[in-house]
């Protein structure tokens, strides 16, 4: 059951119920001496810290951070500096515990500048492991491993952000796809929504091993696929004269490559190592053509329709 | 997975105080920490989220960091402007 929350929570399924309330919690029996972490009020940060910490005494620290995760929280401003001290003063924490300690995750550091923390609150800011499940090792070191610093990417991370994507490119997909189909095009019907699937599900999925660096050329080569497919199917049509299906061939060709490679280009913003500069001059290298293909694909679609209907 | 090896990072060494931060919060490794000392040691994988920077209290680090919503950003180059500000 939380597995499923969790999956709808992915998808922003009634997001406001997926945040805890900012505050101070004790899990186990915390004493004075007993460790803080530091946390997002996003229900799913929190869990992952809960489940890592089961059997550990300690106190959450859960700051306000409109339910949003930590990275992007932190990368949005509402995990903190400012946040941090003004959590730890309302809810009196330097009163509750004897040290001066906070175990704050190492992805909100983009958000918190530890140095200032310090000055402001007198507490210091250990930076903990990028993931939860390696908080128990942290503990017993007492410091990060270059391991636990690292950002992955795996197949599992980028399995979880599908939902995400789909949510965002599959209703205008599936409407893209109900208009071509009602207009008597069901190969572009089936091509749009394949095309779209394929760059918001199929890059993410096979990532690592398409070829190119930018993730339009990833979406290309999976679009390009679906665009064969499509354009072997035009031209096996036989109830139009070999040039007519050339056209209609040739416009699936030049219509659905962009649209995988578009929602591709997207997932940009939700992998772990891709820089918004270089996000930026792969939109300016790719966005014009994508546009340009698609336009031509489309008015040349409209045309052999029109020729075909003016001979039939 | 290499990426866009071009970013906004710069570190200037002359005003590290060996304060190790840096190679502590970077989740690419770009920075190693030379007994506190920062040393640039991947530049090239650097995704500008701005820990180091946001971290460095002497301001040897600069970097523009930015959240990369491409959706916003090609809003913008369709209409050839360059504001980016990033859907919620």
């Amino acid at each position: 059951m939380d597995r499923l929350i969790h999956v709808l929570a992915r998808a922003g399924v009634r997001r406001n119920e997926w945040r805890v309330s900012p505050g101070l919690y004790r899990l186990g029996a915390p004493g004075p001496n007993s460790p803080v972490f530091v946390s997002a009020n996003y229900k799913l940060s929190f869990d992952a810290l809960r489940e890592a910490l089961e059997g550990v005494d300690c106190y959450i620290l859960v700051l306000d951070t409109k339910g949003i995760n930590v990275w992007c929280a932190a990368g949005k401003g509402s995990f903190s500096t400012d946040e941090l001290v003004y959590r730890i003063e309302r809810t009196g924490l330097a009163d509750v515990v004897e040290h001066r300690r906070l175990i704050v995750p190492q992805l909100a550091a983009t958000g918190v500048a530890g140095y200032e923390v310090r000055e402001r609150s007198g507490f210091r800011v250990t930076y903990g492991p990028v993931r939860a499940s390696d908080i128990k090792e942290f503990l017993e070191s007492g410091k990060t491993s270059d391991k636990m610093r690292l950002v992955r990417f795996d197949l599992k991370d980028r399995a979880v952000l599908i939902p995400v994507e789909a949510k965002s490119a599959l209703p205008i997909a599936l409407g893209a796809s109900t208009l071509a189909y009602l207009a008597g095009d069901p190969i572009a019907a089936a091509g749009i929504t394949a095309a779209s699937v394929s760059g918001f599900a199929g890059v993410p999925a096979l990532l690592p091993w398409l070829p190119g660096e930018d993730f339009s050329i990833k979406g290309f080569f999976l679009g390009g696929g679906v665009a064969l497919a499509a354009s072997i199917a035009a031209l096996r049509d036989d109830g139009a004269s070999l040039p007519i299906r050339l056209v209609r061939a040739a416009s699936y060709a030049l219509l659905l490559p962009p649209i995988a490679a578009f929602a591709s280009l997207n997932f940009t913003g939700c992998s772990t190592y891709t820089s918004p500069t270089g996000v930026r001059k792969e939109i300016d290298r790719y966005v014009r053509l994508m546009a340009g293909m698609a336009a031509s694909g489309l008015i040349m679609n409209v045309a052999q329709r029109i020729a075909r209907a003016a001979k039939g | 997975m290499p990426y866009c090896k071009e970013n906004t990072l710069e570190y200037d060494p002359d005003l590290c105080n060996s304060c190790g931060v840096c190679a502590t919060v970077c989740p690419h490794g770009v920075f190693k920490s030379d007994k506190g000392k920062g040393r640039l040691i991947a530049p090239s994988e650097c995704m500008e989220c701005g820990a180091c920077a946001m971290n460095c209290a002497t301001g040897a680090i600069k970097v523009d960091s930015d959240v990369g919503c491409a959706s916003a950003m090609m809003l913008a180059a369709l209409l050839g402007r360059s504001a980016t500000t990033c859907c919620d």
